[in-house]
């Protein structure tokens, strides 16, 4: 989508700038002009949201490094230090952990907007594996992150989630060697996770730049799916994305801050809080909320193998939805069958996160295969099948038509739960 | 059936079908919760009571440092702000009445000399063996982070009005729990050899002896010398020491909540200004140039 208004810097170094190096068009056009569909609700602000926590992970983690001693026999207590210690370093700390936290619960919303409004169809496919691809290396950066400060819970999710390559055939156990630097988790592995966790944001910030770069070819869907057609479907991205953005943004810090200042440890596991032991198991491992729910699908599944192609598929899966959904509307709003079928999906998906937080026995095991069903069947039957048979209701004829017909509350936040 | 209806359904069935299986493995649990204290340091505006850290100190020098380390801990945080409250010329009294080993001197020797404000809490045992033998078996745990590294079960719904309610203190509600939980075993119960049956720990069989009675530790400010008073004072004092900046984290997070919550209302008025025209008047808006939309 190419905005026709030209930068014309106005002071006469932007102007020498300008002939060298255009990143004041850049801006220009990508953040200012760049029109935007006027009728965007509250949950596309995920997107700026992501990028300031990419951003405060950066920065809180790269302080921390300063400070962190990435040795099996000093690594606890260096974040002890950190905690007593550094000025602020428990303001550091708690941001930085939470924030992994937070930056999961903005993802989490950023997918599940994708997922209901369409965004995934064509268009859009590349932006879309960009951001699975984006989710991915988010969960292999949090895992390394909750090793470092080598505690019980990090020593144990670190070998059971390394040991789960071992259930590869042929190669499965050379894998795990290698992954491991040894023959058991130690201190190479700590040193390797550390360097990855430093080097991955890196990685996620470059990979950011496509999927932004993506965004602005292919244009931000919206909340009726239809296309901008005119200068009336859109507004400029500066003043109000920017305005709306920040809004939500102070909104989700207030969340944020109510966690790192007064229930820092609420996401975490007290087991954490003791030394890293290999020759004593916690009586549960349980890994961190957001990955909960692939956790229960990796125990919901008696054989290993089956469980961590189960595990990997459902993550590697949703790469795939621009083509496992047949159908060519993309709004949930006007799909009223896929739009149930996926609110149920929601469901159960924080249903796994719960059973996930478990101890896989009983009934447990047994409700977190019936969700671990409904999770496939889900994406490889009822959606490729939807498309074929669900009747949808008619679309509007523009994103203005469709903003005029449902008043001016459109922009609402309650507008996805409508 | 209109669309929240259906999602409310939707939630229902779910919940239906999940709920009896997970009733059944809730039954397997039989452990009892710690009952809930009254912590002055609880709550959003919840700070320590430097008295209470005081005698909760007192309690841990002269009863559980005979076994239990406090490794994390320096002389020198007694006297910090949001601590017990100590001048550096107590804590530094404090620290020069323990040995420490220190050294090499020019003899390549280790020594003993008095703790210095900068020293840390020497360790009752020279390592986790040596701690061992002398307990039955059982190791001590370190009590830097005791407070922090304890917890119990809360379970579905409880966990999720924690978050709500800021209920952060399981660690110190379960020490307290244990230490007024020691009870002669039912009949039935065997324990292991040195064992003791305490109601409050997982499995019951603690390798901890009873560590304090009532009146065991002298009170000068008039506290009752009860051993449940005890528990919660040596609770406090360790939820100190696994957590020295909890003051300046709470003083720091209201400011800063005065401040999201002063931005976070102009950032709304700031979007309503904006956007009124689109919404209400745009007729009035600026021309903008015109657009390729290549899908149009």
């Amino acid at each position: 989508m190419n905005a026709h208004s030209v930068y014309k810097p106005q002071s006469r170094f932007m102007q020498w700038m300008e002939r060298r190096l255009p990143i004041g068009g850049l801006v220009y056009s990508s953040f200012i002009v760049y029109p935007t569909p006027r009728n965007l609700n509250y949950w596309w602000t995920f997107g700026g949201i992501l990028s300031f926590m990419l951003a405060v992970q950066i920065v809180t983690g790269i302080v921390l490094a300063m400070h962190y001693t990435a040795n099996v026999n000093l690594a606890f207590d260096s974040v002890e230090t950190i905690m007593r210690d550094v000025n602020y370093g428990w303001l550091l700390r708690y941001i930085h952990a939470n924030g992994a936290a937070f930056f999961f619960v903005a993802v989490y919303a950023h997918i599940a907007r994708g997922m209901y409004y369409g965004s995934y169809k064509d268009p859009r496919e590349v932006l879309w594996i960009l951001g699975v691809i984006l989710f991915l290396l988010m969960v292999v950066t949090g895992f390394m992150g909750y090793v470092l400060p080598w505690g019980q819970m990090s020593f144990w999710a670190a070998t059971v989630i390394t040991n789960l390559f071992s259930a590869l055939p042929w190669v499965g156990d050379p894998i795990v060697t290698w992954l491991w630097g040894g023959y058991a988790v130690g201190n190479p592995t700590l040193n390797r996770f550390y360097s990855l966790h430093y080097l991955l944001p890196f990685v996620i910030a470059g990979v950011v730049v496509l999927h932004i770069w993506a965004l602005h070819m292919v244009g931000q869907n919206n909340p009726t799916g239809v296309e901008p057609k005119t200068e009336k479907d859109t507004v400029a991205f500066t003043p109000y994305a920017t305005a709306k953005d920040g809004f939500f943004l102070g909104v989700f810090l207030l969340f944020f801050a109510w966690f790192v200042f007064y229930i820092p440890n609420y996401l975490g596991h007290s087991d954490n809080y003791i030394p890293a032991n290999p020759g004593q198991t916690p009586m549960h491992i349980v890994p961190e909320w957001y990955y909960l729910p692939f956790y229960a699908i990796l125990r919901a599944i008696p054989n290993k193998l089956l469980g961590v192609v189960a595990l990997g598929g459902s993550i590697i899966l949703l790469a795939f939805l621009p083509w496992l959904d047949t159908s060519r509307v993309r709004s949930a709003k006007y799909r009223p069958l896929y739009r149930q079928f996926l609110l149920v999906f929601f469901i159960v998906v924080i249903g796994l996160g719960y059973l996930g937080s478990q101890p896989p026995e009983g009934g447990y095991v047994i409700a977190a295969r019936f969700l671990t069903a409904y999770y496939f069947v889900f994406l490889l039957i009822i959606l490729p099948l939807l498309g074929l048979f669900e009747t949808t209701k008619p679309l509007p004829n523009s994103i203005s038509e469709a903003v005029l017909r449902e008043g001016l509350g459109a922009s609402a936040p309650s507008d996805a739960g409508r | 059936m209109d669309a929240r209806h259906k999602f409310a359904f939707a939630v229902a069935v779910t919940a239906l079908l999940a709920g009896p299986a997970m009733r059944g493995a809730l039954a397997q649990e039989q452990e009892v919760p710690p009952p809930r204290q009254h912590w002055s340091f609880a709550g959003p505006f919840g700070l320590y009571d430097p008295q209470q850290l005081q005698r909760g100190f007192k309690i841990y020098r002269q009863v559980c440092s005979s076994c239990h380390s406090l490794k994390l801990v320096a002389f020198r945080n007694l006297a910090d702000a949001g601590g017990p409250g100590f001048t550096e010329a107590q804590a530094a009294a404090i620290a020069a009445s323990f040995k420490v080993t220190a050294g090499p001197n020019d003899q390549g020797e280790m020594f003993q000399r008095d703790g210095v404000l900068a020293d840390y809490f020497p360790s009752p045992f020279a390592n986790d063996q040596a701690a061992r033998n002398a307990n039955g078996g059982a190791l001590p745990p370190d009590m830097s982070d005791l407070a922090k590294a304890r917890s119990y079960e809360r379970g579905f719904p409880w966990f999720i009005f924690d978050a709500f309610t800021q209920y952060q203190e399981e660690g110190p509600d379960y020490i307290h729990a244990i230490l007024n939980g020691y009870e002669q075993a039912p009949a039935g119960v065997s324990l292991p050899p040195g064992a003791q049956y305490n109601k409050y720990f997982p499995g019951h069989a603690i390798g901890m002896p009873q560590p304090l009675t009532d009146g065991q530790v002298e009170y000068t400010d008039g506290t009752p010398a009860t051993l449940d008073q005890y528990g919660r004072d040596v609770a406090a004092f360790l939820a100190w020491a696994s957590e020295p900046k909890l003051d300046e984290r709470k003083r720091l997070g209201f400011q800063v909540f005065v401040f999201l919550i002063v931005l976070t209302g102009l950032l709304y008025f700031t979007k309503k200004r904006v956007w009124h025209d689109v919404l209400h008047h745009p007729e009035l808006l600026e021309p903008r140039p015109p657009t390729e939309y290549p899908r149009a």
